[in-house]
Parts: structure tokens; C-alpha cells; sequence
């Protein structure tokens, strides 16, 4: 038990690590950027307004050493401030955590359709190699991991939402519509099917090749042939030898994908107008509120490193090898 | 190179990606004489369907040749793919023959470095940068190199782990060559296959990354490319579905094609490697 404590308070310090690290990065990005930091921050609107603009000189310490500026910055955002959208009218941080629920309910659904359809056609072609069965599935994953999510998004949209009508495709829930309690969670259910589909899809492919190939690699392994030689039932072989074990990559490979789930939802926020951190972003990007689009890149990137933690802890429970070493 | 060849062609997915690849290649080299006119001009009237007036793809919601944008786009958007994934190889290789070669605490400090910018998420810091920087064919170059890389130091730090104890390399160190020329001249030239292979794989991820940002509206304002085209055209697809259709379908081909033809460089570079089980 030990071991496995001194592995998590591991990754701890290095997530409080990264952290620090990617707070230098965005202190390195407004000192680089073209033009005066405070004019940056303050964004096109904002650096319209003369006493706004000081306010951020002042702020962040702008007429002092470089050093001493990181120092601000850096005790800022540690002690959660992450400064002022002009744009928005509203502390960043208030921003973003109004809009992370709906950015994690649609990351979620969408990571837990990928790995459970993903791994169960990658489990179902790998036994059956050379099938028509693992050639429409490999196909199909190859086709989902070419398209652009933003297009397949809006593909989708035209033939659920326009042609045939089954599904809505904007926003999170019927304007106006004064549903309350099951009827707003069936209609925010609604709402969320498509946005999920359209980022899980492209997950699902790449778990549904992990697992073929994985799952090809350990069916070769001896303890495989020992099990069989054994006279295990060929399911229990299936389940408990080859698919446990051929599981570790795609734990592993779900920690690190974490970052594109949370950056492809900027893409499906976009076009489905789910109100997230995504569609804030790209918020922030229309109207150059550079300030917000940093304060995004802080929680989004300690969301992910979060979610890495989980994972390792994960890998811990799912790993044999670890168990036995315990 | 016969070798090459035949193993490269026994994989009928990877032959039919470099047909398709070629295509495009030669859509974008041949834009200026197949569409001579700015591929923002304003051609016909706004909204006609494919084949209409002799639009074969339609004209856009200002009366743009929608044929037009795909085939200049084409131009754009493998050039910048080509150049990003050139300015990421020469990141990852650097950071990762150097990690490799020297071991012990340089290899440490590279490959923090390199898994911070595996963890943080790479779409969004490159929303980022090309956002802060401006947009421009320079920033979204060197953005999409940035975010790239890591994979690549990697891959090739694993290759020099096991490359630097082999002979040729300790000769060349008893003869006295300069850790430069030995990690570039002598072990390199050994490690170029998966390189090869991943950098192809790499250009298929810069193309969607590049059509992403242009999507977004990050693009290079003056130049005319896929995701500028479909994000465009998003907010009318109600009325016309072909605007953003087709260069969906341009950016999926290539994309597609550049994996297979990656595929088909794994299985004809590194044979050893290629598993019967890889899908």
C-alpha cells in the first residue's frame, strides 16, 4: 500500500510542477507578445479605456523589474485570481466557473461513450481477425480519425437536426420552454447528444484501434497459451487475460488524451453553441479578451492535469503487475 | 529501394493513399492554371447549387467558385501542414537526439520538458499562441510546430538510447568526433525510419490543426484554406449544405490518405516491426 501512496504523492508534486510551469508559460506569453503587456491584457475593447488599461499596469507591477512582475502574477493566480474580463464585465475566474459544468458533463459523456463503444468494437474485432466485421470496424475507425471534428459536427447536424428532425443541434436546453426537474434533465439530455457524439466519435476510433492492436499483442503472450492450456472457458481467457491487460494502454492513452477532449470541445462548443469553457473561448477569440483566453488556458490545462492524476491512481488499480507488487 | 517499393505496395490501403495524396498534390500545383481568378473574387451570383451555371461545386454565400477555394485551399493548406511539421521535426529532433545521446540529467530536464507540453492541453495553447501573436502564416507555422513535437523527441530519444552503445558509435567517439557530428552524421542516419514514418503522420495532424484555427477564424486573413472555408459558411447550412461540405470532404481525403501512406512507410521501413494485428 505503501508503494502505491509514494507513487500518487509522485505525480502530485509533479501535477503542482506543471502547474507552476504553465503558469511562467503565460506570464512568458504576455511579456512576448507584440506590444505593451497591459494593452494585451486588456484586450480590443478594453484598451480603449486609458484608466483600465493603468489599473493593469498597476495590477500587475508593469514598472517593475521582470522578476518581481512574475512574482505578482504568479501569487495573483495562485491566491485564484485570474483577473478582469473588460469585455464581459465579470472577474475571469467567475467566468469560467460558471461554464465549467457544462464543459465537464459534455467531456465526460463524450470520454465515457469513446471508451465504452471504442473498446468494445476494438474488443470485437480483435477476435475476430480478417472478419467483415473488423474490417467494417477498422474502416470506420480509420474514416472517424480522417474528418475534422468541427465538420463531422455539423454533417451531423444536418442530417439528426435538419433532415431528419430527431435532434436539436444549439445550445443546452429549449429556450422558454420552463422545464423543470426530469423534463429539464431529458431535455438537457437531448441537447447533449449530438455535441458528445461528435467529440466522442473520434475517441471512440482511436480506443477502438488501441484496443484491436493491444488486445492482437496480448493474446500472443504466454500466460495467454497457459490460461488456455489451463482449459479456461475461452471468454474467461477473453475477459480476464487478454482484454484486462490489453486495458493498460488505453488507461494510459485516456490521461493523455484528456487535453484533446478538453481542447476539441472549443471546436464543438463552437458549433453546437453548448455553453462551456470551449464556446468562451472562442468567445474570447472573437473579441481578442486575451486576458480571458489565458484564465481558459489555466483552468482547462488543471482540469486536464486533474484528470491525469486520476488516471495514474486508476492505472494503480487496474495494472495486475502493480497489484502484486503491493 | 526495390524493397522499399514492393513492401510499400503489398499494402493496398497505403497505395491507394498516395494516388489520393498525389491528387491533391497536383489540385494545389495546378490551381493557378485549372482556376485562374483570385479565389476571392466574386465569380457568379451567391448560393447556386453544385453544377449550376457552371459551378461544379456551387458558389458561395458571397458568389464565390467553391471548386476554386478547394483547389487554392489545397495549396494552403499542404504548404503550411508541410512547414509546421518541418519546424516540429527539427524541435523534436534536436530535443530528443540530444536527450538521448547524453543520458543522466540532460535527458532528465528535456523529458520534463517535453511531457509538460505532452500534459498541457495542446489545442487550446495553440489557440493561444496564434490568437496572441496574430495570426499570420508565421505564427500559425510556428504554433502548430510547438504543439507538435513532443511525440517526435520522444520516439527519437528512444532510438539513440539504443543506437549510441552500438560500435559505430563508440569508433567514432575513439576517433574523436565532436558530439554534434556523431548525433547527427553517424547516429541520425540510423533512426530516420520511424521518423519518417511519424513525420507523415504528423502532416495529417497538422492539416487539422491548420483547418481548426481557420475554422475558428485564426487563419491568415489572406489566404483562402479549407476550415476558413466550412467556418465561413457554418452559420448557413441550413440553406446551402455544399458550402462547407466539400472542403470537409477535401481536408477528411487527405487527411485519410496521409495516414495510409504513413502506415505503408511503417510496414515498408521498419518490416520488423509491422504486426499482422496493427489496424
Amino acid at each position: 500500500m505503501g508503494g502505491r501512496l509514494g507513487f500518487i504523492g509522485q505525480r502530485l508534486v509533479k501535477a503542482v510542477f506543471v502547474i507552476l510551469g504553465i503558469i511562467v508559460l503565460n506570464f512568458l506569453l504576455i511579456r512576448l507578445a507584440p506590444g505593451d503587456p497591459a494593452l494585451v491584457l486588456a484586450g480590443e475593447a478594453g484598451a480603449a479605456d486609458p484608466k483600465f488599461v493603468d489599473d493593469l499596469r498597476r495590477e500587475f507591477g508593469l514598472d517593475q523589474p521582470v522578476w518581481r512582475q512574475l512574482m505578482i502574477y504568479m501569487g495573483g493566480i495562485l491566491s485564484g485570481d485570474l483577473g478582469f474580463s473588460y469585455r464581459q464585465k465579470a472577474p475571469i475566474l467567475d467566468l469560467i466557473l460558471q461554464r465549467l459544468p457544462q464543459t465537464i458533463l459534455l467531456t465526460g459523456t463524450a470520454l465515457a461513450f469513446a471508451i465504452v463503444v471504442g473498446v468494445s468494437l476494438g474488443a470485437m474485432a480483435a477476435r475476430r481477425v480478417g472478419s467483415w466485421a473488423d474490417s467494417i470496424i477498422t474502416t470506420l475507425a480509420l474514416l472517424v480519425y480522417a474528418m475534422p471534428q468541427f465538420w463531422l459536427g455539423l454533417m451531423l447536424v444536418l442530417l439528426f437536426g435538419v433532415q431528419l428532425g430527431w435532434l436539436p443541434t444549439f445550445g443546452m436546453n429549449t429556450i422558454n420552454s420552463g422545464f423543470t426537474g426530469i423534463d429539464h434533465a431529458l431535455d438537457v439530455a437531448r441537447h447533449l447528444v449530438l455535441p458528445s457524439l461528435t467529440l466522442g466519435l473520434f475517441f471512440m476510433a482511436v480506443y477502438a484501434r488501441l484496443t484491436r492492436a493491444s488486445m492482437l499483442e496480448v493474446a500472443d503472450l504466454d500466460f495467454v497459451r497457459t490460461g488456455r492450456a489451463k482449459g479456461l472457458a475461452e471468454g474467461r481467457v477473453q475477459r480476464r487475460y487478454i482484454l484486462r491487460n490489453a486495458l493498460l494502454p488505453v488507461v494510459t492513452y485516456a490521461g493523455l488524451q484528456a487535453g484533446y477532449l478538453v481542447g476539441g470541445s472549443i471546436l464543438i462548443e463552437t458549433v453546437f453553441a453548448w455553453p462551456g469553457i470551449g464556446r468562451l473561448a472562442f468567445e474570447a477569440v472573437l473579441v481578442r479578451d486575451y486576458n480571458l483566453l489565458l484564465g481558459i488556458f489555466i483552468i482547462a490545462s488543471v482540469l486536464v492535469i486533474a484528470f491525469n492524476l486520476l488516471t495514474d491512481i486508476l492505472y494503480t488499480v487496474v495494472d495486475p503487475r502493480i497489484e502484486l507488487g503491493t | 529501394m526495390r524493397d522499399f517499393v514492393r513492401r510499400f505496395g503489398r499494402n493496398k490501403g497505403a497505395v491507394v493513399g498516395a494516388v489520393v495524396l498525389l491528387l491533391v498534390v497536383a489540385l494545389a500545383l495546378l490551381a493557378p492554371f485549372l482556376f485562374p481568378n483570385d479565389p476571392w473574387e466574386i465569380l457568379g451570383p451567391p448560393f447556386r447549387r453544385p453544377g449550376e451555371m457552371g459551378f461544379l461545386l456551387g458558389t458561395d454565400t458571397l458568389g464565390r467558385d467553391v471548386a476554386a477555394g478547394i483547389a487554392h485551399g489545397a495549396r494552403v493548406t499542404l504548404l503550411l501542414s508541410l512547414v509546421s511539421t518541418a519546424v516540429a521535426l527539427s524541435i523534436g529532433v534536436v530535443l530528443g537526439a540530444v536527450a538521448g545521446y547524453h543520458g543522466g540529467w540532460v535527458d532528465d530536464v528535456v523529458m520534463r520538458f517535453t511531457e509538460f507540453f505532452q500534459t498541457i492541453p495542446n489545442f487550446i495553447l495553440l489557440v493561444v499562441l496564434v490568437a496572441i501573436f496574430t495570426p499570420s502564416i508565421a505564427s500559425i507555422v510556428v504554433a502548430i510546430g510547438i504543439v507538435s513535437w513532443p511525440p517526435l523527441a520522444r520516439i527519437v530519444r528512444g532510438e539513440f538510447l539504443t543506437l549510441r552503445s552500438r560500435e559505430f558509435v563508440q569508433a567514432a567517439e575513439v576517433l574523436g568526433q565532436g558530439s554534434p557530428r556523431i548525433i547527427f552524421g553517424e547516429i541520425l542516419p540510423n533512426a530516420l525510419s520511424p521518423v519518417i514514418v511519424s513525420a507523415s503522420l504528423m502532416v495529417a495532424t497538422a492539416v487539422l490543426l491548420e483547418s481548426a484555427l481557420s475554422f475558428l477564424g485564426l487563419g491568415d486573413p489572406n489566404l483562402m484554406s479549407w476550415g476558413y472555408m466550412i467556418g465561413a459558411s457554418r452559420t448557413v447550412i441550413r440553406q446551402a449544405w455544399w458550402i462547407s461540405f466539400f472542403p470537409g470532404v477535401a481536408i477528411a481525403l487527405t487527411v485519410l490518405a496521409l495516414n495510409l501512406v504513413g502506415e505503408g512507410l511503417n510496414d515498408a521501413l521498419n518490416p520488423r516491426l509491422a504486426r499482422k494485428g496493427r489496424a
